[in-house]
């Protein structure tokens, strides 16, 4: 029986998997989300596939807000600008899907650059500030640039084409999004492990001891800004092959919100925390919706206020985290997974 | 030239609310360092509560009015109660965060409580416009721009003469020496909430009396204040009261002089240009504390 950890070397200290049976389960799990689109029903891969998408988005915010410590509103900004780079390149230039997704994360991160310049060079809250501004700015811009972003009424995007096959309905764009979202999740599980990612998690912790350690602060700042716009461009663009048509209110500032309530519930600086977070979020108006449609028929006042109730029970769940659990829904399971793994020892 | 003098006169009132609010976040910021976001929704509610009391329960304006910043008051209190003390200690981000849940939980309650319609706003202004010059000024606009310049006075002597007002800088300065002093940090909190919550709700109120018309959608101002307060300087008082003015007329000329240009939505956004302006070339505004650490 394993009774906590000891650990001898430093690669066991690194080591991805402190044991042989995560890795074995991890594997089962990702061949069982494999096969799984020939099983699930049209509406829970539509699900799925936003599960994906927002898991993708959540550990980009995640990167900057969990680990380095920066808040961002600027979210759904750059999921619109990762989305329109893709209805430019795919639609206007007919760039195919594995050119036009990594090029829109880069566009990202560099339109990402230009309000983190500014706002990073200051220690502080600017970043939450600038990246507000960024918001409206970007929605001011794909409102009016209209024969690039096609103004309010959206614009829409071929399909993705692979090896001849159009992905168009809801099972090819999961094989789409899904080893997007795997790659991924490795990279930056990885990236964390590597000095890169640690200096951001010492930027977070204590800035002026980062820098006395010999981090360059303001660059490794604007590099954790840079990575997080990448997977948040990407999200965004994945978001334009899902959706086909995208418009400036799919990007409202709620939208910013939102994510950031993703990773607060699911915990801030943690990568299984990005998922939980999306998961929770991403299920939370379905359930509303399933719920309220089973009650609809007792009480029909209900259908009118479920706008209201997804709204209010998110920002209370959010808050009810941030008090009482701020390491969010990736601590309980941590806490969870201790308790079973000494059982009955434990304490 | 008229046109010219129209847009700065509307810009100079509007301003004064966002000092106005700009004045609650920025008292905020100053004692407990939190970003505020749920300004908007305090703005929103204190305007709902007026307006109900006003149609419904048919109570006159005054007392109304009264009773909303009673309510305000209460409000504010709450929030720092059961939402902020809690969160004591915790890293600033968490406390901005739980503005940010706080926000989406007024947000639902209103629209819970009164939906999503354009509710017209009882008239508290006479609708009569005055002559000034060669502008004719609704006396809505006049009224507004004086109260809200007595109020913005009399808190300016409120935090430079009064017992409280004093603690409330001192606490600013630094919570341990306050507490060491005998001030209670705790109430000075509660107070800096239920000022913030107050002077929204007054600016609500106004705003509201001013386009005839109250929704949610109305709680936008609460963000078209950071960038006043930035340019004022986020922990400066007078900063805010200038700082609002400046944004007004700016973003009237914006809109103004742009709108036609680019096709609408250039007073909304010019604000936001404005403030990646400021944060790349002053980004401790006109009057902030220049205290800012480069890295």
């Amino acid at each position: 029986m394993r009774c906590g950890d000891f650990r001898q070397s430093y690669a066991e200290d690194m080591a991805l998997f402190d044991s042989p049976l995560p890795r074995v389960l991890l594997t089962g799990l990702l061949v069982f989300l494999l096969v799984l689109p020939q099983f699930a029903t049209t509406y829970w891969l539509d699900v799925l596939n936003r599960i994906f998408i927002a898991i993708i988005g959540a550990m980009g915010l995640n990167v900057v807000t969990g680990f380095t410590g920066l808040i961002s509103l600027g979210t759904a900004a750059f999921l619109a600008v990762g989305g329109y780079a893709t209805a430019a390149m795919a639609g206007k230039a007919g760039l195919p899907f594995v050119v036009v997704i990594p090029l829109s994360g880069l566009i990202t991160a560099a339109v990402g650059l230009v309000f983190g310049i500014p706002s990073l060079r200051l220690k502080g809250l600017y970043l939450a500030v600038a990246t507000l501004a960024a918001h409206y700015m970007v929605e001011f811009t794909v409102t009016h640039w209209e024969h690039m972003t096609g103004g309010v009424n959206g614009i829409s995007i071929p399909a993705a084409q692979f090896a001849g096959i159009e992905l168009k309905d809801d099972r090819g764009i999961y094989y789409l999004v899904f080893p997007v979202m795997v790659g991924l999740l490795f990279f930056t599980k990885n990236l964390f492990r590597t000095k890169v990612g640690k200096a951001f998690v010492a930027i977070r912790d204590q800035d002026i001891s980062a820098e006395v350690m010999g981090v360059d602060v303001f660059r490794y700042k604007l590099l954790a800004f840079a990575v997080s716009s990448f997977l948040i461009g990407v999200a965004g663009s994945l978001l334009a092959y899902q959706g086909r048509i995208i418009s400036p209110e799919n990007f409202p500032i709620t939208l910013a919100i939102d994510y950031l309530g993703m990773i607060i519930i699911g915990g801030l600086g943690s990568v299984l925390g990005s998922i939980f977070g999306a998961i929770f979020i991403t299920l939370l108006p379905e359930i509303l919706r399933l719920a309220t449609d089973a009650l609809g028929n007792h009480w029909p006042g209900l259908m009118v206020i479920v706008a209201p109730i997804k709204t209010g029970v998110f920002g209370l769940v959010v808050i009810l985290f941030l008090i009482f659990e701020p390491d969010g829904m990736a601590a309980r399971w941590h806490h969870i997974k201790t308790y079973w793994k000494l059982y009955p020892f434990s304490y | 030239m008229e046109f010219f003098l129209q847009l700065v006169l509307n810009g100079i009132v509007v301003g004064s609310i966002y000092s106005l609010v700009g004045l609650g976040f920025v008292v905020i910021y100053k004692s407990t360092s939190v970003l505020n976001f749920a300004q908007g929704e305090f703005l929103v509610l204190g305007a709902y509560v007026c307006l109900t009391l006003t149609v419904q329960h048919q109570v006159p304006f005054f007392w109304s009015f009264l009773i909303t910043l009673v309510f305000s008051a209460l409000l504010g209190i709450l929030t720092e109660r059961l939402i902020l003390r809690p969160m004591i200690g915790e890293p600033v981000i968490s406390l901005i965060m739980v503005t940010l849940g706080l926000s989406s939980l007024l947000k639902a309650i209103i629209q819970g409580i009164w939906g999503t319609d354009l509710r017209p706003f009882p008239d508290i202004f006479p609708a009569e416009p005055v002559q000034i010059g060669p502008l004719p000024v609704s006396q809505g606009y006049l009224i507004s721009l004086v109260s809200v310049t007595i109020l913005l006075i009399i808190f300016t002597l409120f935090f430079k003469f009064t017992r409280s007002g004093v603690a409330m800088r001192a606490t600013a300065f630094s919570q341990q020496v306050s507490l060491s002093m005998g001030i209670s940090v705790k109430r000075i909190f509660a107070l800096a909430w239920s000022i913030a919550a107050v002077v929204s709700a007054i600016g609500g109120v106004l705003l509201a009396g001013i386009r005839g018309g109250l929704d949610g959608a109305m709680s936008f101002f609460g963000l078209k204040v950071i960038p006043v307060v930035i340019l004022g300087g986020l922990d400066s008082i007078a900063g805010a009261i200038v700082g609002g003015p400046i944004m007004g007329i700016l973003e009237n000329l914006a809109g103004g002089y742009l709108d036609p240009l680019v096709g609408g939505g250039a007073k909304e956004v010019a604000p936001f240009f404005i403030l990646v302006l400021i944060l790349s070339i002053k980004p401790y505004g006109l009057f902030g504390k220049v205290k800012i650490e480069r890295v």
